[in-house]
């Protein structure tokens, strides 16, 4: 709520006559989008703002008040179920780190072979791929729950990780990034100097796509740590939740154990936190305009 | 797409190559979408059969034709499910690219104050999981810690429910919007800096205002972005579940089988009902290809870059 302020300080303070008459038209736009930041700021404020009350404060005082309760909310929150939160934590970071690491390569290397090799059955596959992008994961929950119990792997970490190896978009857009990013001549040059097809993709496509693959494991990364139909219907041991779904039952225990609900206000601001530093760090790093830019066909 | 021409002599390893990187993924694509959609299929003709009569009659799996599907689309709560996906999606997905729209249309416009600032606010709760964010909004909308009936008390007026009666569509709506106006207003900004510049000098020579600028040319030229946002905003509808069942226990007003994929849950989990479910499932993923292929088709872009 600060920075709104600070940042929207320059505007009044540029009241320099020149710019006057251009700035009037300025107004409006700057007002619309800060009314944007602070729809989207609020509930991030108010969590923050709501970990630091005990829990009678958390029904007595202001909403936006600072509490008196974040230690105790703390320590409550790590002692909870002998440290189930931090065993949720590292969870979520074992799906998503290492399903959009591998996710990447795999789709790295689809999307490679699409791109830039003719073979029989290439357009078959490339519907197979966009037939997928248009049925995505989650319909498909059940049906991969009933075949992973009926060879026994429902309820361990593979039944999570593994379906997130697989994503139909990130091929697709690896393909659009190979396409783009890495020439064919360079390719052909490689190949009369004799390297093997192994050593083109590992030694001239793959550092040419790594701007590309950065988007596809961030995209991978945050729709992984995100789900909650998967690995609420996989899994049955509470210590192997993601956050999604260890807060999840946090609040609906919640609705009977009023006290709970601090706990699962500081640990949905503690899951919160992490995620959108990463976000900042590597916004600059995203090539969103490869998603936009592959579109245009 | 280019494509390398066969020249040397090394033929036969070069045509085993692409399928090498092709390995892996379609291995995974077989295991997690092709053989789940068939087994899906399988088990929704399948059913248990009591027989031999009586209420000690040995139960058997037999085949049951279409006996799921039938029950699936004579299901009045599936389909009510469907009816409140309805009034759901024709809140969420015009809002939402609405917004996404205008924000990107505001940030492209030159000179505007605090638009980095903006940006990155705009985009934070893209990486808030759905089921966070219910829990967020959960606790702005109930009751007791509502900062709107705070205010409202202090005032001496009557506190407002707004997850009852006819606040309940908007108020979980507002969820989705909320999470995914970031991304889709990125995915249209980066696409319209991608137009050349040069387009809007010859509009301003010609005396074109911002505004027609953006309702002439800019507008136009992100169609098949706004397309792709749309399409994914209404697969993502049709994929409903986290957020109402978050918020399910925070109100009275949603049901166990609120959206279709709530009833599918229900009968694969709860009633142990695998076939209705696998009928059930399989008819949302057909629902979601035809609604898909639809837009695609009455949109009539290539949007999807298919040569």
């Amino acid at each position: 709520m600060t920075a709104t302020t600070t940042l929207a300080r320059p505007v009044s303070a540029a009241a320099a006559p020149a710019a006057r008459s251009r700035r009037r038209g300025h107004v409006l736009p700057t007002l619309v989008l800060m009314l944007g930041a602070l729809y989207c700021l609020v509930p991030v404020a108010w969590v923050v703002i709501a970990s630091t009350k005990s829990n009678s404060e958390l029904f007595t005082t202001f909403t936006f008040a600072p509490g008196t309760g974040l230690v105790e909310n703390v320590r409550d929150l790590l002692a909870y179920g002998g440290g189930q939160y931090g065993q949720w934590v590292l969870n979520s970071l074992l799906f998503a780190g290492f399903g959009a690491f591998a996710c990447t390569l795999i789709s790295t290397m689809a999307g490679f072979a699409l791109a830039k090799y003719s073979f029989p059955g290439r357009q078959l596959v490339f519907y197979a791929i966009l037939g997928g992008v248009l049925l995505p994961g989650i319909t498909l929950a059940i049906p991969q729950y009933l075949l992973m119990s009926e060879i026994g792997l429902a309820g361990s970490y593979w039944s999570v990780l593994l379906p997130s190896l697989i994503s139909p978009f990130a091929i697709y857009l690896a393909r659009v990034f190979a396409g783009s990013s890495v020439p064919s001549d360079t390719i052909e040059a490689a190949r009369i100097d004799g390297a093997n097809d192994a050593r083109i993709f590992t030694a001239i496509a793959l550092p040419m796509m790594i701007p590309g693959m950065v988007t596809i494991f961030l995209l991978q990364f945050v729709s992984i740590w995100n789900n909650f139909l998967l690995p609420f219907i996989m899994l049955s041991d509470e210590r192997m939740y993601p956050l999604t779904v260890g807060l999840y039952t946090l609040l609906s225990k919640g609705s009977g154990t009023p006290s709970l609900y601090s706990l699962a206000i500081i640990g949905a601001a503690v899951a919160i936190i992490p995620l959108v530093v990463m976000m900042l760090v590597l916004q600059r790093y995203w090539r969103v305009d490869l998603l936009s830019g592959g579109i245009k066909g | 797409m280019s494509t390398v021409t066969e020249q040397t002599p090394r033929r036969r390893r070069r045509w085993v190559a692409p399928y090498g990187f092709l390995l892996p993924a379609g291995l995974l694509y077989l295991a997690f979408l092709a053989i789940p959609i068939g087994y899906a299929v399988y088990l929704s003709f399948r059913g248990l059969r009591v027989s031999g009569g009586g209420p000690f009659g040995v139960q058997e799996e037999t085949w049951v034709g279409f006996q799921n599907y039938v029950a699936t689309f004579t299901d009045p709560e599936f389909l009510a499910g469907f009816g409140r996906l309805a009034i759901y999606g024709i809140i969420a997905v015009p809002v939402t690219l609405g917004l996404a729209l205008t924000f990107a249309l505001l940030l492209d416009l030159p000179r505007v104050a605090g638009a980095r600032f903006a940006r990155t606010a705009i985009f934070i709760p893209y990486a808030v999981p759905g089921v966070i964010a219910s829990l967020l909004w959960g606790f702005l909308y109930l009751p007791s810690t509502s900062p709107l009936n705070y205010l409202l008390r202090r005032l001496g007026l009557d506190p407002v429910a707004v997850v009852e009666g006819g606040m309940l569509f908007p108020s979980v709506a507002n969820i989705a919007i909320w999470t995914g106006v970031g991304f889709n207003m990125i995915i249209l900004y980066t696409s319209l800096r991608g137009i050349p510049g040069e387009v809007y000098e010859a509009a301003r020579l010609d005396g074109a205002n911002e505004w027609h600028i953006a309702y002439r040319i800019k507008i136009p030229l992100v169609g098949p972005a706004l397309v792709l946002t749309g399409l994914f905003a209404l697969i993502g509808t049709l994929q409903v579940y986290g957020e109402p069942t978050t918020l399910r226990p925070m109100t009275n007003s949603i049901s166990q089988t609120w959206v279709p994929l709530m009833k599918i849950y229900r009968d694969a989990f709860v009633r142990d009902d695998l076939s209705l479910a696998a009928a059930s499932s399989v008819v949302l993923a057909l629902g979601t290809l035809v609604v898909s292929v639809v837009l695609l088709r009455l949109t009539q872009r290539r949007s999807l870059g298919v040569s």
